[in-house]
């Protein structure tokens, strides 16, 4: 019996310092870490999540939402859902969490060169696409048109605000935002973001798009997509289930015959669509 | 009469009546006024009688409701090229939302009995005009109901 | 193909001890045949079998012979032993506002596991699959002895012969042995399956198998593989169940099921997880454990929010979904060996060959 596949290091995460912690929206929070031991972080792709650990209440799988060229800290932007993520918000820097990753699959950036890139974000779906968006930047000449399609409750629930605006601001992309419901402080566009995708500005025909956010969201966004003449085999979504270990060895993350964890978080749409039509799955 | 060449030619140009017969454009430009709306005006009320529809050719018209001690709640925003009104297609003919011009606002209007008889005595007309209006009814159902659902809400745990 | 003597079992238990081996083996408590740490050979159900079992129902009795292997399948498998239901994987000490993480010790002491049946073998073989990168399985699988023993009867919810895994146990053993005692010469034939096994088999007092021997052990499997009453018909059910993942029966075998979770403790290959963290009192340090969970419990598939399969009949359907279809996509084999076990403790005897069957059907 060999036991030459196993991995020490499985199920232990890493000390990381933080280095900085941003309050974004009310419940909404990033973290900026460092690692420990001051040695190196492994890469990581667009779309790619960690498993972050609060000290004795447990591990959370969170969504990269830093920039994956960049030099410096790891950051995640992390929802305040439960016991794990609610301790991560009142960490502050130079306190430490565990770090386990970079997990799962990733964004198609290096496959959709050359084409339109369409980016659909739902609520905090956002931050696992922030990365595929500064890949986008930092690449631009390598796609054709570039388009962020954002929705969000209310305006008070923009996710990176300033940065959506600066994106707008400086860079050859589309940035349409979208609130579900807002009052006349709010000069920008109230509905949801398939009106967005409705609304055009990429070619169809030659267009990639990724998506995320609830499920509900990516189910009528795709809908949309497709109505605009986008291939169901050029929508990618990422999804979100329970996982306890994201490599495949507790069970909790499957979705059909797929583990979340390791051949998602991001999937081809028709790879997993007809699952995605099953109730209770 | 230049005037309603102009108008001819703007209906034309409208992406809401692409695609129609010359005839029928006809028709519809003898209903139809240009008008402007200033910014932050009222474009219609709550309750009163729907007279007309408007087709944006420049502007953002917010569509809102109002209660009493609560600013008013923006539900939906159209830009141009939107359709904005359908309650004129439907008995008893009145507003259900407030428009709100929240820039300066440029539209066609059409008059709403006027189009109302045409359709009546011409049902190539009517068809036309539904065929356009019920999938913009649809959209805005759908963006309704989506906004219900209430997405990116905080999750609640669900009681057992 | 060797010969044993009946007193050759206990030199093989004896030179499995003096190699440092802990024994595991099954013996008779509680009215069942169950997997425990052995002393001797003596301490095997000698006489007593548990052939008679059925959905839900499961009896022991004397044979009326002193067969030392004279059951079919108890209620628990050997994953036990390779995947404990409870396992500290990590410990953690707080240190200012840092911490320091360490991997727990993985304790793995030689053990020797006497009476592995076919269909055990290839659970073990699944789960080597499942735990491939877990160190903690990796480490106990690589310090365990397997004896075998083939099946000469089968008990009454077997069907590994519609799986493919039995009677006869064709790989994965240090040892296979089968024992004989129907014609008045109480003996084992053995054969060695790995080179440790060799080594050991060489230091026993064995001697080559006759023809007659070869003959009876043909003659025992052959009675086991014509007493499973039970079988699964493969060809086009997993396609079947990835289709019919909204067909109205999952309803009906939903609402027989009460969602116990029986039949995925029993079973030799299911591997589902919960990992738990836990914190000393004064916070200072914590651990976290893994521990057997269920996809038939709730929290099995929580999500912020929710739980994602509040049905029974739906989070049956992942299971047998996941036994019979998804397992061969994301392992490449079956997740079943059909050793029945989920049939026998079943409490309201839900049959997983009846239920594929009728899901095939729909």
């Amino acid at each position: 019996m060999s036991t030459a596949a196993a991995d020490p290091g499985l199920w232990l995460p890493r000390p990381y310092r933080v280095s900085r912690c941003k309050r974004e929206l009310s419940d909404t929070f990033t973290l900026e870490l460092l690692p420990a031991d001051g040695e190196a972080m492994p890469a990581f792709r667009p779309g790619q999540f960690n498993m972050l650990y609060a000290f004795g209440l447990g591990e959370v799988p969170i969504s990269i939402s830093g920039d994956p060229d960049a030099i410096g800290p790891l950051v995640h932007t992390i929802r305040a859902v439960g016991p794990v993520t609610e301790a991560m918000r009142a960490l502050q820097p130079a306190d430490e969490i565990g770090v386990r990753g970079p997990f799962g699959s990733h964004w198609p950036v290096a496959d959709a060169e050359g084409m339109d890139l369409v980016i659909v974000a739902g609520g905090v779906g956002l931050a696992p696409l922030r990365p595929a968006i500064y890949h986008a930047l930092r690449h631009r000449r390598r796609y054709g048109r570039v388009c962020v399609f954002y929705g969000a409750r209310t305006p008070d629930d923009i996710l990176f605000k300033t940065e959506l605006k600066r994106w707008r601001g400086e860079f050859d992309m589309l940035v349409e935002v979208t609130v579900d419901r807002a009052t006349r402080d709010w000069a920008g566009k109230v509905g949801v973001v398939t009106r967005l995708v409705e609304g055009g500005g990429y070619d169809p025909l030659h267009t990639v798009a990724l998506m995320c956010g609830p499920e509900v969201m990516m189910r009528y966004t795709s809908r949309a997509l497709e109505a605009r003449g986008v291939a169901r085999e050029r929508m990618y979504l990422s999804l979100e289930r329970n996982m306890k270990c994201a490599v495949g060895l507790c069970g909790h993350c499957q979705f059909g015959p797929h583990f979340v964890c390791k051949d998602g978080p991001v999937f081809r749409l028709d790879a997993i669509e007809s699952l995605l039509a099953v109730d209770e799955l | 009469m230049g005037d309603i060449v102009r108008i001819h030619q703007m209906l034309g140009e409208h992406p809401f009546l692409g695609e129609l017969p010359e005839s029928v454009l006809e028709t519809l430009a003898g209903c139809a006024s240009n008008c402007m709306f200033a910014a932050d005006s009222i474009i219609f009320r709550d309750g009163q009688p729907a007279q007309h529809f408007y087709l944006l050719r420049y502007g953002t018209v917010s569509l809102e409701i109002r209660s009493p001690g609560r600013e008013a709640l923006l539900i939906d925003t159209l830009y141009d090229g939107d359709v904005l009104g359908w309650s004129w297609l439907l008995p008893p003919y009145r507003w259900n939302m407030d428009a709100h011009a929240m820039t300066v606002v440029r539209a066609l209007a059409f008059d709403a009995a006027c189009l109302r008889s045409k359709a009546e005595a011409d049902p190539a007309l009517g068809y036309e005009l539904y065929r356009r209006f019920v999938p913009v009814m649809g959209r805005r159902l759908m963006a309704a109901r989506m906004q219900l659902a209430d997405l990116y809400a905080r999750p609640v745990k669900a009681c057992r | 193909m060797k010969r044993l003597h009946l007193e050759g079992l206990d030199a093989l238990f004896g030179a499995l001890r003096g190699a440092g081996y802990t024994l595991i083996g099954p013996r008779l408590r509680d009215r069942a045949i169950v997997l425990d740490e052995l002393e001797s050979a003596a301490e095997l159900p000698i006489g007593w079998t548990d052939r008679e079992q059925d959905g839900g129902h499961y009896r022991v009795a004397a044979r009326g012979d002193d067969a030392r292997f004279g059951y079919v399948t108890g209620p628990q498998g050997w994953k036990r032993w390779l995947f404990p239901p409870q396992e500290v994987l990590l410990r953690a000490r707080r240190l200012g506002q840092g911490m320091r993480i360490e991997a727990a010790t993985v304790e793995a002491p030689r053990r020797a596991f006497i009476g592995v049946r076919a269909c055990d073998l290839a659970a073990i073989a699944v789960q080597d699959r499942v735990f491939v990168h877990d160190p903690g399985y990796q480490a106990r699988r690589a310090a365990c002895f397997i004896v075998a023993v083939n099946c000469t009867e089968a008990g009454g919810t077997c069907f590994c012969v519609s799986q493919g895994s039995g009677p006869r146990a064709g790989a994965g053993f240090d040892l296979a042995l089968t024992e004989l005692c129907g014609d008045g010469q109480h003996r084992f034939l053995v054969e060695a399956g790995s080179q440790v096994g060799a080594t050991l088999l060489d230091t026993l007092d064995a001697v080559e198998a006759t023809a007659a021997d070869h003959e009876a052990l043909e003659a025992g499997l052959a009675r086991a593989r014509g007493q499973m009453g039970r079988r699964i018909e493969h060809e086009g059910l997993a396609a079947a169940l990835r289709e019919h993942l909204d067909h109205p029966y999952w309803q009906k075998v939903g609402e027989r099921c009460l969602g116990c979770a029986n039949c995925t403790l029993v079973c030799p290959t299911c591997f589902c997880a919960e990992v738990e963290d836990r914190m000393s009192l004064d916070g200072s340090e914590a651990e976290r454990v893994r521990h057997w969970d269920s996809c038939f419990n709730l929290e099995h598939s929580y999500v912020v929010g929710g739980t994602v399969r509040t049905s029974t009949a739906a989070r049956y359907r992942q299971w047998l979904t996941h036994k019979l279809a998804h397992w061969e996509t994301q392992f490449g084999v079956s997740g079943c060996t059909g050793c029945g076990r989920c049939i026998t403790a079943c409490p309201v005897g839900i049959d997983i060959t009846a239920e594929a069957a009728a899901l095939r059907q729909a």
